[in-house]
């Protein structure tokens, strides 16, 4: 199966699939205690939702937070915290502050277990794509390229396919790359994709999919866990 | 003499400041940002200037984006440029009134960093096989590839801070710290504008974030609180 093929495959169905919500509480139950944690701005802040409660993850807000807690309320309002989406958050008990230098050589030496990124696309050999659609128009790329290389591991969360059907899992990616062959594992609304030498290799889907509906909405082959 | 930076007026706070400066300027999102030595640099009326920040400015009003409008930047050096607001950086970006260079933001840091520590370049792998790294020099280290960036030295550094004393010794407010932190040390000139002025002494050696030794002039500005991001919730 090539990519050019099944690219051209628009699905004629209405299969939905996991929520954004769904999608963020199965990576949630996925990190374990002690990990310390950057999630992306949009979707990937959601995770933070679904951690549970009894379980220690510290999330790193890369303007410089460590341990940074739940969403602002008036009862807790403090105009002085921001997060990378310049909203207002709240600081966990045991947080700290540092400038942005050091907050980007804690991400770029390597120091977090894991960064959650949203993206446009993934390639089957771990390149992704999520800073601009296109060139055309002047791209904000923030701090998305240095997560990319610096976490000990990438893992998306993203839509399996385009509104109009066409798959985001590819062979190769078609749109300005962020980085080259970091992703580890990808989180859709159909399934959980671990990426290996191999390739995609499916880890788990919704049952409300076949094995091969979800070969036919994703650009490169699915390998199943031997 | 006694040491004393502190300074009475944005006049004496923005002396000397010459045209084709380059010009460092703390803040991340609202929060740090010194908006008040940016809208006097804007009197001040230094022109041709390359602006080195996170972000390209929102509204028309004040800030980057005031300085921008009043046609004095030619170049801006920062990570995100388009973000809600940044009408000026994109009127006159699209115009070929303002030329941009893309900085991935942890590479901006360290850039500026850098600058500060008297390192002249370094090698990183952000952006190494993307669009920002096109054309860079790549080295290989321990079989990864990394791109060379260089250092940011600037002429001029504009820095918020929370306190500071004569010495110009600071100590920013949670979010507050964020590029102002590295931007103080890499400026020939470092010009701080801060919320409370304090003795010496009233600042321990162990609470000081910034060292007086990177800073020139420290103006005293309370103006109260950053905005609120967004609504919130009760």
């Amino acid at each position: 199966m090539t990519a050019t093929a099944t690219a051209s495959t628009p699905t004629a169905d209405n299969i939905k699939g996991w929520s954004r919500r769904d999608m963020a509480k199965r990576l949630a139950e996925d990190i374990p205690e002690g990990w310390y944690v950057n999630l992306g701005i949009g979707i990937p802040l959601l995770v933070s939702d679904f951690v549970p409660a009894d379980r220690e993850v510290v999330l790193q807000s890369e303007n410089g937070i460590l341990g940074m807690g739940p969403l602002q309320t008036k009862r807790t309002f403090d105009p002085w915290i921001v997060n990378a989406g310049k909203q207002n958050v709240t600081l966990k008990t045991g947080a700290s502050i540092v400038g942005h230098a050091d907050s980007f050589a804690m991400i770029r030496g390597g120091h977090l277990d894991l960064c959650v990124l949203g993206s446009f696309e993934v390639a089957a050999n771990g390149d992704f794509a999520n800073w601009t659609t296109s060139l055309k128009s002047v791209p904000a790329v923030g701090g998305a390229m240095d997560l990319a290389v610096g976490a000990k591991r990438i893992w998306l969360i993203m839509d399996h396919t385009s509104k109009d059907g066409r798959p985001k899992l590819l062979e190769a990616c078609t749109m300005p790359l962020t980085a080259p062959g970091v992703v580890k594992r990808v989180y859709t609304n159909l399934a959980v994709i671990d990426i290996t030498a191999r390739g995609f290799e499916l880890v788990s889907m919704t049952p409300e999919i076949t094995f091969e509906a979800l070969q036919a909405r994703t650009g490169a082959k699915i390998h199943r866990k031997d | 003499m006694a040491i004393n930076k502190i300074v009475q007026s944005f006049a004496d706070a923005m002396a000397g400041i010459k045209d084709g400066s380059t010009v460092l300027i703390g803040g991340f999102g609202a929060v740090g940002q010194p908006n008040h030595l940016l809208d006097a640099l804007t009197e001040q009326g230094a022109k041709d200037l390359t602006i080195v920040a996170n972000n390209a400015g929102s509204g028309r009003e004040t800030g980057i984006a005031r300085l921008m409008d009043m046609g004095r930047v030619r170049r801006i050096v920062c990570s995100f440029p388009r973000s809600a607001g940044s009408v000026v950086f994109e009127e006159l970006h699209n115009a070929g009134k303002l030329e941009l260079e893309l900085v991935a933001q942890g590479t901006l840091a360290e850039r500026i960093r850098a600058g500060g520590a008297g390192i002249p370049a370094f090698y990183t792998a952000t952006a190494y096989g993307t669009y920002i790294g096109e054309g860079k020099e790549v080295r290989e280290f321990k079989g990864r590839k990394y791109i060379l960036e260089e250092a940011i030295k600037a002429d001029v550094a504009l820095v918020e801070c929370w306190q500071a004393d004569r010495w110009g010794n600071l100590r920013y407010r949670t979010s507050g710290r964020n590029f102002n932190q590295p931007m103080a040390t890499a400026a020939d000139l470092t010009i701080v504008q801060s919320q409370h002025l304090v003795e010496l002494g009233d600042l321990g050696p162990d609470d000081i974030h910034t060292p007086g030794i990177y800073v020139d002039r420290v103006i005293h500005v309370p103006y109260g609180d950053p905005p609120a991001a967004a609504p919130l919730a009760d």
